[in-house]
């Protein structure tokens, strides 16, 4: 049977209004229980980077009662009006880096509550397909790094999804920032396999994922050049830069 | 001649096929064996490599694949008498898209972190052959309930080789089935096969599985 050209017309609106208010309808009545999903996976992965999170931990719970959350500027200055939970950091990562809104997500210490145990802070990039971001963790001394995670959902599963495995994060524990004062950043190498324990600024790197390595690489050296001021501000005050 | 009419009627109606006929129910057991579609119709390989590594998110894309095929297959042949030829193609890339995306935004409210786990994969299932194969080679052609059916067995086929690789995937690459570490909990020391988590394994494991079930059922190459 052969329809009318109009007959085509009519029929192929109809499905797209009908398709198009089916979903509308599904992404509306889902999308609370979605952003309660993302922000306590940001809660998440803040806390991970961190610690080593049970199964049967309560988030939510946990997060209130350490972490203390505000915004900073390039100079390292507190934002006043603004919350973390405000600053959308996709949005961020695009303006030029002396722009930026950055959040901080200090973890207090109990017994003084001045002192800092660590301090949080997001990074944002693009890996070799898509964005990358994820959470470096630094101690006391603003500059060990304590732990990272990095989420990279775009990423080749198997390849540059690794990035998001806890074996490779762990590979950035006892890393530093700084050398003498300046900031280096910590890049991860081309190929897989060698041993950079005694390098401070070195990770061993993934192989068949060398362009999403230098993402993260990028991504590192360029949000950690915007937190430079705060860090070598705090750290001043404490424990000196190796 | 009214009444003759009536009596035809509840004839037809006695006549009409049991919701389990014998046929219906091969539509579902066929696609499990000698019709299976990863198998024998080699469709679907490229989800069945990478969902694989672990029981968990293998489940999941079977359910999802599952539901997409058998509710696709379902709105299409509903839709068979109407839907314009010469755009048809457009027409079931428009349900089967409905129907993945919906899949995919319950499970990024339900099941949140295996939806992180099954990332594009999901959104893939758009383009599976299977879905659009089964489509176009049955629902266009038969009535809703069969093709229900034929899409349950289809995705059923696809989730059964799914789920046997994901089992030994899991088991022997990570020592664990459903993130319970078996061998340790069992005080063996097992040492995981990297090969097997890595794509390639799966593909490996496809081909044994091929291999067994043609053996089985005797299968000779068609010259």
């Amino acid at each position: 049977m052969r329809q009318s050209n109009t007959y085509i017309l009519l029929y192929s609106a109809a499905i797209t209004v009908v398709c198009g208010g089916l979903l509308a309808f599904a992404a509306i009545s889902l999308k609370d229980k979605q952003d309660e999903n993302i922000a306590l996976e940001a809660k998440k992965n803040i806390l991970s980077s961190v610690m080593t999170l049970n199964d049967d931990i309560n988030v939510a719970e946990v997060y209130d009662k350490k972490v203390k959350a505000f915004v900073i500027d390039f100079e390292g200055n507190v934002k006043e009006g603004v919350t973390p939970e405000q600053v959308v950091i996709a949005s961020e990562y695009k303006k030029a880096p002396k722009d930026r809104l950055l959040p901080v997500y200090e973890f207090r210490n109990e017994s003084d509550p001045s002192k800092v145990d660590y301090a949080v802070l997001p990074v944002y990039g693009y890996g070799l397909w898509n964005y990358i971001w994820g959470y470096v963790a630094v101690k006391s001394d603003f500059n060990t790094i304590q732990g990272v995670t990095f989420a990279a959902p775009g990423e080749t599963p198997g390849l540059g999804k690794r990035v998001e495995d806890a074996e490779i994060m762990d590979r950035y524990k006892e890393k530093t920032v700084f050398e003498n004062g300046t900031l280096v950043s910590v890049t991860m190498q081309k190929g897989e396999g060698k041993d950079y324990s005694s390098d401070k600024h070195k990770v061993d790197g993934m192989s068949s994922a060398t362009l999403t390595a230098k993402g993260v690489n990028n991504m590192l050296a360029d949000y950690l050049a915007c937190y430079e001021k705060y860090l070598k501000k705090n750290s001043a005050q404490g424990t000196a830069l190796n | 001649m009214a009444e003759t009419a009536v009596v035809a009627d509840v004839v037809e109606i006695k006549k009409s096929e049991p919701w389990l006929s014998k046929k219906n129910k091969k539509l579902i057991t066929n696609p499990l064996d000698i019709d299976n579609p990863v198998t024998v119709q080699i469709l679907g390989i490229c989800s069945s490599l990478a969902v694989t590594v672990q029981m968990i998110p293998a489940l999941y894309m079977s359910a999802g694949l599952t539901i997409v095929t058998a509710c696709s297959n379902l709105a299409i042949s509903a839709m068979r008498d109407t839907i314009p030829s010469r755009i048809r193609i457009i027409v079931q890339l428009a349900v089967v898209s409905l129907w993945v995306i919906l899949v995919d935004q319950l499970f990024k409210a339900y099941a949140f972190e295996v939806s992180k786990q099954l990332s594009v994969f999901t959104g893939l299932i758009i383009t599976n052959c299977i879905v659009m194969g089964r489509l176009e080679a049955y629902a266009m052609a038969n009535k809703p309930w069969p093709s229900f059916l034929d899409g349950i067995g289809n995705g059923l086929g696809y989730s059964i080789i799914l789920i046997s690789l994901a089992f030994v995937r899991e088991l022997f690459g990570s020592g664990s089935l459903f993130g319970y570490k078996v061998f340790e909990n069992l005080g063996i020391k097992y040492t995981g096969n990297g090969l097997l988590l890595l794509p390639a394994g799966a593909c490996i494991l496809i081909g044994i599985i091929i291999w067994i079930q043609r053996t089985l059922n005797g299968h000779r190459e068609a010259h």
